[in-house]
């Protein structure tokens, strides 16, 4: 027997709201502008940005655990697949390539083609070591940091700086 | 059939929420001691089930009953736990604490940005819904044996 209110709110759980994209890469772009010309130094709004990510990250990780249902991943590899083909997709709608396993499997890649916050993008002279989409990096560490895992996150290559794709790389580094 | 207590706690086992509807019978300690016991004891009953499981399992215990109530576990990957004694009549209640969690705690707590997250939560939108929420449940009806 089918409970109809159930059914609602298992729907209603599972689809995002129609918000716009745009105005999301737009909000985010001011952000990080704004953080710029507070701080006048690509390193420190690197690091601002990833503390965001950090506190969105471990907050995130609750509507992530509550909307997909998903219970705990028995290894990394797992647990790579759940942030490229639930996370990503569920929050940012893209599925990134987890690929570039290090030979014990305790680091990957995530390969994305086209990264919705880079949209509008175009980096201007005498930025190149600001990570723009910093904040990512820091959301999967406050994310995995909830669910017992210690990660490190950073970016390889970024198609803001003429990269052909943006890489992601994680390392596990123990459990919490 | 009826509920009596509800507690969440957190990963850090600090009681983030507490409330009690027909409960009769104090056990005599203050709230925060109470809250601290029903902590300990549910991380060595869930350590020592997995422990004495002859088999490989991955979830621990869903309740544990007594002759006069039922005590309903459920845990989130990221550590949160959702505790409510009920009477015996009352089955497998998975389900409706998953839902208090995703439909309320996430809602209410989570998403509140004034909702600190190490100590007890003071919002009253989230004490109201909660409130709503359990006494609108079928197991809540309260016909007294």
């Amino acid at each position: 027997m089918f409970d109809l209110n159930e059914m609602v709110m298992a729907q209603e759980v599972l689809v995002m709201p129609p918000y716009s994209g745009e105005l999301f890469t737009l909000t985010y772009g001011a952000l990080v502008s704004q953080l710029l010309k507070d701080y006048e130094n690509d390193a420190e709004v690197n690091k601002q940005l990833d503390k965001m990510g950090y506190n969105i990250g471990i907050r995130l990780i609750e509507d992530f655990l509550a909307r997909s249902n998903a219970g705990r991943c028995n290894d990394f590899r797992e647990t790579a697949d759940a942030i490229a083909k639930v996370g990503f997709k569920m929050f940012l709608g893209i599925v990134p390539v987890v690929t570039n396993w290090s030979a014990s499997g305790d680091e990957f890649s995530l390969l994305l083609e086209n990264n919705p916050l880079t949209d509008f993008v175009e980096l201007p002279e005498g930025h190149s070591s600001l990570n723009y989409s910093n904040i990512l990096c820091g959301v999967l560490r406050g994310a995995l940091e909830m669910v017992e895992m210690e990660v490190a996150v950073w970016f390889v290559q970024d198609q803001l700086k003429g990269d052909n794709l943006t890489e992601i790389r994680l390392k596990f580094i123990k459990r919490l | 059939m009826t509920i009596y207590t509800l507690y969440i706690f957190d990963r850090n086992g600090t009681c983030r929420h507490y409330s009690e509807w027909n409960r009769k019978n104090q056990s005599g300690l203050s709230i925060d001691e109470e809250c601290k016991l029903m902590y300990g004891m549910l991380s060595s009953l869930k350590s020592f089930v997995g422990r004495m499981s002859p088999v490989d399992q991955k979830e621990s215990f869903h309740s544990y009953r007594t002759n006069k109530y039922k005590l309903h576990f459920y845990e989130t990957p990221s550590g949160l736990q959702f505790v409510m004694t009920t009477d015996l009549n009352v089955g497998n209640i998975t389900d409706i604490l998953q839902q208090m969690y995703c439909n309320i705690y996430l809602e209410y707590v989570v998403k509140n940005p004034f909702c600190s997250r190490e100590e007890a939560v003071k919002s009253e939108l989230f004490k109201t819904k909660l409130d709503e929420y359990v006494r609108g449940l079928p197991i809540f009806a309260t016909k007294l044996s």
